[in-house]
């Protein structure tokens, strides 16, 4: 009777290990879906090197200048796109000007679809940020850390022209910025190469600028080495980083809307190698005696 | 951005729909979404080359954008200071920055190729003398003076021993034998501990990636998530 | 003289970047201001022939009518509706402004294609996941036990599961424990072996024993 029951639970995991993979593909979306339509509240643990980030914005003073580097492509938006609105919205709630560029040249409009959303915002709505006054958008500029090393000495040279053509001098925003001595904060939205190591590398190592980065959660763990040593002055790392910066600044949004599905597909992961695991020890446990 | 169902809302959700059949089977509107994509992505960064960097940097520079379009709005390039003041401008230096571009552009033609290694070697001269020093000064002493702390709590005491018995496990000149052996085990662990941590955030961020495309599906185009 | 001549460019490019760093002042300062414009550039151009090489690819296999060729005409197709709506249609220097013909295409083609090909990762991680994540050795299961506790750290499930226990020790501390300490140790030892690597690869190249990037004669 044993070796029956052992025999059909063998042949139930054996047909799990063949299953046709388009099952699994299904499993994750539906546990990606149905906590959209969910409306349950979750705790959200803030973790030290978020708190970081904030401790740093909370410093600045008014009409202090923020530079946001937007170095990021529409795949990567899901996990930086909140943190780069929260602390935009921060900016501009506490009259910091903000200068925006990118070394990926889908940043620049990335900033740009994030400063629409803010103009949408009820609490924006009649008070929008004005170009020129609250914030400037240098664009992109091709070069990689190159163009980091540029800015060093001199951001107008590197930058000759705005994202609309303007030329960077006539900026009011831009008024008495030669270099990063002249900007209090950077905050870098990285999704990869070039990204943050190489904003730590050039503008903290080589120029001492203060610095704190957004990433996404494939790159963070790459950075956690430049948070303890002090080179990174704080890290939001992939959509948790975005829902913990959404909930200290005060501004939630979609990082932490998706926070539900995120915890679900966590769980249909963490389900689907277990049972992997098991089928496998099972089947093979059998085969070697 | 727009919301709801409109026209360019579902062409942007057609567009996603396509991409996703890839998973039930390779099919011809997945293939037009494929080719669509390498197209309009190499447009894109042709574009916005053009003029973010080209036209601000060595265009305008030279004068070349006032000599194409007199009536441009920018200020007098190298080349206009040369023949209308006749006076030395430094900028009209970039003018060798834009030959060694044109020779980079040779490697179109299989026997003007070589001539591309010029640019090619200033573009590996740069990196290599950046490189040698930042990395360097960051990456390698940097880190280490944030090894050297005081083994006076457990946090340090893991740091510390997990970053030389890292190192040792990379060290191959020496058969990992003894005590080494026994570091480089430990290393190993340290490293599979780390392994586990990036494969963890990995899911995490690829999950988001899907989570932004169905809650454009199901909230930007259907409406049916508020 | 075609190997000779590149070789001598390397070297003193790099020279004068290593030397820059250390002695920023005139005329090594000037030098590497003038180098790193000049680097700008020569990058833009440098992508430019990527794209172009493509183009030519593409040309290439239609004219030849290889399998599929139709959808190398789709991307020429593509290619030209986006310069020419970037070109001619969208206000010139002003054509990243919110509503031009070049942002809707962003928007409503590019954003959507590029997003979604990446995000199809989600599924092939988890497929991959199950058919082959084995803790067959002690180290598997090592990194097998920190996926997990970092997976349910990162996520609010891992505090409600450990709801019972001190704020200080669930789930969610245990996972930024691992980042912090553990795992940092590891990417620090990572990272510095890369670093010296590099080091050393910058100096043959500078140097002229690695020659590699000059191709072949």
């Amino acid at each position: 009777m044993n070796d029956l029951i052992w025999v059909a639970i063998k042949f139930m995991f054996e047909k799990l290990l063949r299953i046709d993979r388009r099952i699994i593909f299904l499993f994750v979306l539906i546990a990606l879906i149905v906590p959209l339509f969910l409306n349950i509240s979750q705790h959200i643990a803030i973790s030290p090197e978020v708190r970081d980030i904030y401790d740093s914005l909370r410093k600045l003073q008014p009409g202090s200048r923020v530079l946001l580097a937007f170095d990021y492509d529409p795949p990567s938006a899901p996990e930086l796109q909140p943190m780069a609105v929260a602390v935009m919205k921060y900016c501009f709630k506490h009259n910091l000007k903000v200068i925006i560029m990118g070394l990926w040249p889908q940043g620049p409009l990335q900033a740009n679809l994030a400063i629409e959303s803010i103009k949408r915002d009820k609490e924006f709505k009649d008070n929008p940020p004005i170009y020129d006054k609250d914030y400037v958008n240098l664009g992109y500029m091709t070069g990689n850390e190159l163009v980091i090393q540029g800015m060093g000495t001199d951001i107008q040279r590197t930058f000759p022209r705005d994202y609309l053509g303007n030329p960077t001098s006539s900026l009011s925003v831009m008024k008495g910025i030669t270099n990063f001595s002249n900007i209090d904060f950077i905050f870098n939205l990285s999704a990869g190469y070039p990204g943050t190591v190489e904003w730590v590398l050039f503008a903290v190592d080589r120029f001492h600028a203060k610095l704190s980065a957004g990433n996404t959660a494939v790159q963070a763990p790459q950075v956690y080495p430049y948070v303890h040593s002090g080179q990174l002055s704080g890290l939001a790392g992939g959509l948790k980083g975005a829902a913990e910066l959404e909930k200290l600044l005060g501004f939630y949004g979609k990082g932490t809307k998706f926070m539900l599905s995120q915890s679900f597909a966590h769980i249909v992961v963490i389900f689907f190698i277990i049972v992997g695991n098991v089928a496998y020890f099972a089947t093979r446990g059998k085969k070697k005696k | 951005m727009e919301f709801g169902f409109t026209f360019s809302n579902t062409l942007a959700a057609i567009l996603t729909i396509g991409i996703i059949s890839f998973l039930w089977r390779d099919n011809p509107l997945y293939k037009l979404c494929e080719a669509l994509f390498v197209g309009v992505s190499a447009g894109y960064w042709f574009v916005s080359l053009y003029y973010q960097n080209l036209l601000p940097q060595l265009f305008d520079k030279l004068g070349l954008t006032l000599i194409i379009t007199p009536h441009a709005d920018v200020k007098e390039g190298a080349l206009q200071v040369l023949f209308k003041q006749g006076r030395f401008d430094e900028r009209i230096l970039y003018i060798f920055a834009g030959i060694l571009g044109i020779m980079m552009l040779m490697r179109l033609f299989p026997n003007l190729g070589w001539v591309s290694r010029w640019p090619l070697a200033f573009i590996v001269g740069t990196t290599s003398g950046l490189y040698f020093t930042t990395y360097f000064q960051s990456n390698a002493m940097a880190q280490l003076k944030s090894t050297i702390i005081p083994l006076n709590s457990i946090n340090n005491i893991v740091i510390v021993v997990g970053t030389v018995c890292g190192l040792i496990y990379f060290y191959f000149s020496k058969e990992h034998k003894g005590v080494l052996g026994g570091a480089a085990k430990v290393g190993t662990w340290f490293l599979m501990v780390t392994f586990g941590a990036s494969f963890g955030y990995t899911v995490m961020s690829r999950m988001s990636l899907l989570i932004g495309r169905i809650d454009f599906i199901f909230s930007t185009w259907l409406g049916l998530v508020k | 003289m075609r190997r000779e001549i590149p070789l001598i460019i390397t070297g003193v490019v790099g020279f004068t970047y290593i030397i820059q760093f250390f002695i920023p002042h005139w005329p090594f300062n000037i030098m590497e201001h003038m180098l790193t414009d000049w680097m700008l550039i020569i990058f833009a151009f440098a992508i430019w022939l990527g794209v172009l090489n493509l183009m030519k690819v593409s040309l290439d296999r239609i004219s030849k009518r290889t399998k599929d060729w139709p959808y190398a005409l789709v991307t020429i197709l593509g290619f030209l509706f986006i310069v020419i709506a970037g070109f001619f249609f969208s206000g010139g220097r002003r054509f990243l402004d919110p509503g031009t013909p070049f942002d809707y295409i962003y928007q409503f083609i590019y954003t959507p294609l590029s997003a979604t090909m990446f995000a199809m990762l989600a599924f092939y991680v988890a497929s991959a996941s199950y058919r082959a994540f084995r803790a067959r050795t002690k180290e598997a299961t090592l990194l097998l036990l920190a996926a997990f506790f970092v997976m349910l750290g990162r996520v609010p499930v891992g505090d409600a599961m450990t709801s019972f226990l001190p704020e200080s020790v669930r789930l969610s501390k245990f996972a930024d424990w691992i980042m912090n300490y553990p795992q940092t140790a590891g990417q620090r030892a990572i990272m510095i072996g890369i670093a010296l690597g590099i080091v050393s690869t910058s100096l043959r190249l500078i140097l002229g024993i690695e020659r590699s990037h000059l191709g072949s004669d």
